[in-house]
């Protein structure tokens, strides 16, 4: 059985000028230990999929319709506080900024103390000895001391170790990581990237990876998809959605990245900007950018439809069979 | 795209046209260092005997940029390459060493009345084009601003045709100039802040991490047009990033830069593919491979150093895999070694 489960999950905004739907139609499942990955640009939906599975949409955002089960119940619809247990214990969260999402004002030790207290039956001692081992496993040198220094005195990559520490603290069976490694460097983010996978992998913990990096998701994930405009373009696989991609806005993201072993004058782009909340085209949302747009792409929403190994919202994989999208 | 070309060709005809190769380098800083003094205030020195603290965010780079060529800075947080940016610009006054723009030492002239000509030829490209804008300012207004300040453009009607020759040659719409900023996306608001750089005709444009807050099909629009203007309008670039594919993309000339150093300097294809400094292969080995899926990058361990004590020697030996007593103890200049620029004593004695 899949761990985490979302069927059709809709949310909206409502707003002066009518209600915006800012997830149309999302379903995806999540295996226990397994590592999906989220892409796509600003603005297509992939944190608020993380924010609506963790129970913290921000109002006036609310699930419309559809369902998020975990282990088969359903959580969308628990009351705040029941909601509340859930966070943490049963899922935990790591958020883009990891100065932000940690109190200035606290010790790291007092607010790792603070989250394991409130989910396990420890006292304060065995709490504050799980917290310096939280620490050492995610790598933070003499954690003994530094379990009582504060955010401000940790640089910006042990401070991601630290909300990793956090996110890990009542050993939760997933994790939803929302742009975890953006704001680091490179070679702060690879030993991120690593030590989020070891972890994950020791303790069969599965990961909902947010990203708008795909080489973060190319050397992470088992499972990415692909979203544009609040809807999944194409789920599967990640090396053949990288390799194969079936879906004609997948093709053109990955043409967008600039190569390093070709040389070339110009980089592939994608003409326009994907459409606002309040004007999606009608059809295909792609089918205004799309190179290979035909009627149907005009008049027809696609859901998602085998295409090969992956699956794609794409009317061009609807009759013959599938083959993949050249760049 | 043709559309664009037409105007940028159209551009290109009034503005002077690039000098012949084989001159002098258009830009030329000679151990540029710039440091800043981050002390407690006065009465804690005296009372707590505190020292002087000084952080030495830019310690003595020197690169030349030919005429119509890009430089890539590359580097972590914190590595000095904003500084360097900044000091080009004339926004910060270099504490030691020179700066030649065309021949003639630009942090002098930038004090005199001839100073204002020189801004002219030199423009900078911010970051965030969410914060380089100025919110209550429509389109028009912001392209004008420096045409204005440098009465190039006094004519009104002069002026309006002036910004929509601009607006077309960064592929936007005439019609765009009466709106504000916030009714753009973040590459349409990045390409306007380049058709303002490009507003007085300057021949070196500095741009520090121009598309680093936009998404990868955007970022590819921005670079397409950067370089579409540097073929035809003869443009230098001093282009800083951190992402190495970008850099990779852009530039002629790499440098890297470690802790307010350059640690190497070389044309791109031989920084990308043999890279001398253990610091250039770590941050080449950091990059994520795409195509080889679930492949591990190999780690480096250990962090920049705090730039306020920075270690003794190298600044790389804490984290460098080939660090012997030597790179504890002497700093590597940056010197010519087969054919690179390279400050390392492992590469200079053969061991690596």
């Amino acid at each position: 059985m899949s761990l985490l489960e979302v069927k059709n999950l809709v949310v909206e905004f409502p707003s002066r000028r009518g209600t915006l739907r800012a997830l149309d139609d999302i379903s995806f499942s999540i295996a226990p230990g397994e590592i999906l990955g989220v892409v796509g640009e600003s603005g297509a939906g992939k944190s608020l999929t993380g924010a609506s599975i963790i129970g913290l949409l921000e109002p006036p955002g609310r699930v419309a319709s559809g369902q998020i089960l975990l282990h088969g119940q359903r959580i969308d619809n628990l009351p705040y506080e029941e909601m509340r247990k859930v966070r943490g214990r049963k899922i935990g969260a790591i958020f883009q900024d990891p100065l932000t999402s940690l109190n200035p004002l606290y010790s790291v030790g007092r607010q790792l103390i603070e989250t394991i207290t409130t989910h396990l039956p420890l006292n304060q001692a065995q709490a504050r000895k799980r917290a310096i081992d939280l620490l050492k496993d995610t790598g933070i040198p003499a954690a003994e001391q530094r379990i009582d220094h504060f955010p401000h005195q940790f640089s910006g990559g042990m401070r991601q170790r630290v909300v990793i520490a956090l996110a890990l603290a009542a050993e939760p069976q997933l994790i939803v990581a929302d742009e975890p490694t953006t704001a680091l460097d490179v070679s702060i983010q690879a030993q991120i990237i690593t030590l989020l996978k070891s972890i994950c992998k020791d303790r069969g913990a599965a990961v909902m990876l947010i990203t708008h990096d795909m080489g973060v998701i190319a050397e992470t994930c088992d499972r990415v998809a692909v979203m544009y405009a609040g809807r999944i373009a194409e789920v599967g696989p990640v090396h053949e959605v990288i390799n194969h991609p079936a879906h004609p806005y997948t093709a053109g993201l990955m043409a967008c990245i600039p190569d390093m072993s070709v040389d070339r004058e110009r980089l592939h782009q994608i003409d326009g900007a994907m459409p606002r909340l309040n004007a999606i085209p009608t059809g295909c949302a792609y089918n205004p950018r799309c190179e290979r747009v035909f009627d149907r792409c005009r008049e027809e929403r696609p859901d998602l439809i085998d295409a090969g190994a992956t699956r794609a919202a794409c009317w061009l994989h609807a009759a013959q069979p599938a083959q993949g999208v050249a760049a | 795209m043709s559309a664009v070309e037409k105007h940028v060709s159209a551009l290109t005809e009034r503005s002077a046209l690039p000098a012949p190769a084989g001159a002098a380098p258009l830009v030329r800083a000679t151990d540029l260092a710039k440091t800043f003094d981050v002390s407690a205030p006065w009465l804690n020195r005296v009372l707590e005997r505190q020292p002087r603290q000084l952080l030495r965010a830019v310690d003595g780079v020197s690169f030349d940029i030919a005429r119509g060529e890009t430089l890539a800075l590359v580097g972590e947080s914190g590595c000095g390459k904003s500084t360097v940016a900044r000091l080009l610009v004339g926004l910060y006054e270099a504490t030691r060493g020179g700066f030649e723009f065309d021949g003639q030492d630009a942090h002098a002239a930038f004090k005199t009345p001839q100073g204002r000509q020189l801004r002219r030829r030199i423009q900078m490209i911010f970051q965030d084009p969410y914060a380089s804008l100025n919110p209550r300012w429509i389109v028009e207004d912001i392209i004008a601003e420096p045409l204005r300040e440098h009465a190039i453009e006094t004519d009104p009607q002069a002026l309006h045709a002036r910004v929509d020759d601009l607006l077309r040659s960064v592929g936007m719409s005439p019609q765009d100039r009466v709106k504000y900023p916030h009714q753009f996306s973040g590459g349409q608001r990045q390409r306007i802040s380049i058709a303002r750089a490009l507003a007085t005709q300057p021949e070196f444009l500095v741009c520090d991490e121009p598309t680093s807050a936009l998404d990868v099909s955007v970022q590819a629009q921005v670079l397409n047009i950067m370089k579409d203007l540097q073929r035809q309008q003869g443009l230098t670039y001093l282009f800083i990033s951190h992402n190495l594919a970008v850099v990779r993309h852009v530039s002629d000339q790499v440098g890297v830069m470690y802790l307010g150093r350059l640690v190497e300097l070389a044309p791109k294809h031989t920084l990308f593919d043999s890279p001398r400094h253990p610091y250039t292969r770590m941050l080449l080995d950091a990059i994520p491979k795409m195509h080889d899926t679930g492949q591990a990058r190999t780690p480096v361990s250990g962090e920049v150093p705090n730039p306020l004590n920075p270690p003794a020697g190298c600044a790389f030996n804490p984290r460098c895999p080939h660090a012997n007593d030597r790179c504890r103890n002497e700093r590597p200049v940056l010197q010519s070694i087969g054919g690179v620029r390279v400050a390392c004593h492992a590469v200079e004695e053969g061991r690596i």
